[in-house]
């Protein structure tokens, strides 16, 4: 690959490139921000021409290709420690950019319709290609440091993005709150840095993957938890994963990359990249596997509950990351890289199509206000919707390709990626610590229940029945003629998203379902691609078992489908939703509170670090401190308030002064 | 021949009378003068020592230091006339424009 790496360095430069021009000429010239098409355009191809890179790159590579490395400069250079500017082009590193960059550069396309008339136009897209620059940084790096920054990076972009429509205080407060949950993360991530230089003495990924036996077992599990709280922040998983769900407050589209391509699969994309070290310490890889079971259960009985539609998407990708996490903890990180490519497809089109949704309703509002009738209502609550399949039948059809792709219904992309997670799990199961790998099996199996139940409880619940709005808000009467479909660069980026979640799982078939019926044989593309670079548990399972679990995994997703149908078909889902409160009691109440965990937060960390800020911190600062400080600047003022009267303006006393002064002088030299 | 000393004490002695000059005076001008004289007492001996050591650079010095002497005295007076169309007077001690 030595001959193909220099066109690395282009994939990251290209979106920086972008940022700065519409930053800059965005920032210099009010004219320039009126020019949406052609800002929507730059940033546009400032992704998709990494883009076309990466495919380049994937067309020249094999899977069995060496990794390449490419240093731009020294970075910092300090005693024995030195870091570069260094890009590593690898089968992993290249999965993850053209999954950036293929998806990224649709989400912008489908921005230049979504974002239109938006006064900050020309700041979201610059924000949008300096995110894709970050997460570019963060797969293609060569050592952690480098991939530190772009982790940072996404952070702060995710931080600008989520309050782009700052003005609002919940959405600046949800910004922030996204980015001092990473920032817990990311604490521990450092320490991990520190502890892989303090034995290896090299932060590059090639010097770490080397010397991973130089590790104690001890070692080995405290990086690797340490990293793993690193990607609990970034990945969303419990106990910091409370950040993800509000982070829907910022555009649509955002939360379409956020989710789906970039930010939220960079702590998968880190573990995989380690997997040698992680695959040396059973325990860490159960406490991995168990963070991800528990994860995508919690996760997913909330989105149960969820009437906003973003949130219930968000509370989805939440549980669509643990079960990425425990492929991870069972071994099996080709599938779970397989399931963040499928996830990517799909998910980004539930988010997009909820965006369009949400356009038809605002349009619907204005509209309303238009005609000088005060309808107020949430353009993103499914319980206003229903029936809206006859409005937009693109949005409706690829939404609808997308909830059978996430629901795990075969074909379709998510059921050969969680089909393989179920089963790798449960090959974990016959391996060390197997009975609680059985546990987890089974909550994973519960949960692919639960997505199915929930996500076509979403589904049916905005497309089918009737028009719910003009019964809930009387003067939005005979609103459904205001609704209609969204441009052509919205819908067309939902029909190429929902191809994506069609036909994207047939890259990773699994080999014995072809190796029944022929002997043997080697189908599974994204396994070969992946071989060189992740080091995989091995299947164990016989081919009967395999073939019982690949059923049972479809007749669950078909069974929440079932049950979704006959409970929410064509009703009301808030009236169904009650009935199944007053069947669970207190149960469903815990999950309609989201577990409390903003509570209990709020109520053991934040507001006692507050009171003690207030009380102590604030006191300290503004007497110590700003005393301190107000003390020397006094000193010094009182200095000068004396000195000054020497200075009389008149020319004859400061020439006494200086003649005085070389008398001095002179006499010094003198008599010394 | 006259001595070496001589010049140096003349020097001195014209050195002294500027530095009292400006010192003491009150007229700008004057003063202006006073520091002439003390210009002229240095090249006085960079002359003297440049006969005595028989090097050129004391007279190449002094050349140097007539040019920015007369500079000086084009700039000074016109500084000097700008003040008196303003204040109407040259004494130094009426002058205080750069006090606190």
């Amino acid at each position: 690959m030595d001959a193909y790496v220099h066109l690395v360095p282009w994939i990251v430069l290209i979106p920086l490139a972008g940022f700065l021009l519409n930053g800059i000429a965005g920032l210099a010239s009010e004219n320039y921000r009126t020019r949406e098409s052609f800002i929507g355009t730059v940033s546009t191809l400032a992704v998709f021409i990494p883009f076309v890179l990466a495919a380049y790159l994937f067309i020249m590579m094999q899977g069995d290709s060496e990794s390449a490395s490419i240093s731009l400069f020294t970075w910092i250079e300090a005693g024995d420690f030195s870091t570069d500017i260094g890009y590593r082009l690898d089968q992993l590193s290249l999965l993850m950019t053209l999954v950036v960059t293929g998806v990224g550069a649709l989400i912008h396309f489908y921005s230049i319709g979504y974002m239109a008339g938006d006064e900050g136009y020309w700041k979201f897209f610059a924000f949008m290609n300096l995110f894709i620059f970050a997460m570019l940084n963060l797969v293609l790096a060569d050592n952690m440091l480098l991939l530190f920054l772009g982790w940072e990076g996404v952070g702060l972009c995710s931080y600008l993005l989520i309050g782009f429509w700052y003005t609002d205080m919940a959405k600046s407060d949800a910004a922030k709150k996204a980015f001092l949950y990473n920032r817990v993360g990311d604490f521990a991530f450092l320490i991990a840095m520190f502890m892989i230089f303090q034995t290896i003495g090299s932060l590059r990924f090639e010097d770490i993957l080397a010397g991973t036996a130089l590790f104690s077992t001890d070692q080995v599990f405290l990086i690797g938890f340490l990293i793993l709280i690193g990607a609990t922040g970034k990945s969303a998983q419990i106990p910091l994963f409370v950040w993800l769900p509000d982070a829907m407050a910022g555009p649509t589209s955002v939360s379409a990359l956020i989710h789906a391509a970039t930010m939220v699969t960079s702590g998968i994309y880190v573990i995989s990249r380690l997997s040698p070290l992680y695959m040396q310490s059973p325990e860490l890889m159960l406490v991995v596997a168990v963070i991800g079971a528990f994860t995508a259960i919690v996760a997913a009985t909330i989105a149960l509950t969820r009437y906003d539609i973003k949130a219930v998407l968000a509370y989805s990708t939440v549980s669509q990351l643990g079960f990425m996490f425990l492929a991870l903890g069972s071994g099996a990180y080709v599938a779970a890289m397989f399931h963040v490519v499928t996830h990517a497809f799909f998910k980004a089109c539930l988010f997009l199509g909820s965006g369009s949704v949400i356009h038809a309703m605002h349009h619907v509002e204005h509209k309303l206000h238009e005609e000088g009738k005060e309808a107020h209502f949430d353009p993103q609550d499914m319980r206003f919707m229903g029936g809206l399949k006859e409005y937009l039948p693109s949005t409706y059809k690829t939404f609808l390709i997308a909830t059978i792709a996430i629901a795990g219904i075969p074909p379709l992309a998510g059921f050969f990626s969680k089909d393989e997670i179920l089963v790798m799990t449960f090959n974990a199961g016959m391996g060390e610590y197997g009975a609680v790998y059985i546990g987890l099996w089974a909550v994973a199996l519960v949960t692919a229940f639960l997505t199915a139940f929930y996500m076509f409880r979403l589904t049916l619940g905005i497309f089918h029945g009737k028009f719910r709005l003009p019964e809930k808000v009387p003067q939005a009467a005979g609103a459904d003629k205001l609704l209609h479909e969204s441009p052509f660069t919205m819908t067309s980026v939902l029909w190429v998203l929902a191809g994506l979640s069609v036909v994207g799982g047939f890259i990773g078939i699994p080999n014995f379902v072809v190796a029944t019926f022929t002997g043997t044989a080697d189908v599974n593309l994204l396994s070969n691609w992946l071989d060189r670079v992740t080091l995989d548990a091995d299947l164990i399972l016989s081919k009967q078992v395999e073939w019982m679990l690949l059923f049972g995994s479809v007749v669950i997703a078909l069974a929440g489908v079932f049950v979704a149908f006959m409970l929410y078909g064509e009703k009301e889902p808030e009236s169904q939703d009650r009935r199944i409160a007053t069947r669970l009691g207190a149960l469903y109440q815990v999950w309609n509170d989201k577990y409390l965990l903003d509570e209990i937060y709020e109520g053991a960390i934040v507001r006692p670090t507050v009171r003690v800020s207030d009380r102590v911190l604030a006191v300290f600062d503004m007497k110590i401190i700003d005393g301190f400080v107000n003390f020397v600047g006094s000193v010094v003022q009182f200095a000068g308030s004396l000195l000054r009267y020497f200075q009389t303006g008149l020319v004859q006393s400061y020439a006494y002064g200086i003649v005085l002064g070389v008398i001095l002088v002179v006499a010094m030299l003198l008599f010394r | 021949m006259i001595e070496l000393d001589w010049y140096l004490g003349l020097s001195a002695v014209l050195f002294t009378i500027g530095v009292i000059g400006v010192l003491t005076r009150k007229n700008a001008i004057v003063i202006f003068m006073c520091a002439e004289l003390m210009l002229n007492s240095v090249n006085l001996t960079l002359v003297s020592f440049s006969a005595q050591l028989g090097d050129v650079h004391g007279q190449i010095l002094v050349f140097f230091s007539l040019c920015v002497a007369a500079a000086e005295a084009a700039v000074g007076l016109a500084i000097i006339i700008a003040i008196f169309r303003n204040h109407l007077t040259v004494d130094i001690t009426k002058i205080n424009l750069l006090r606190w």
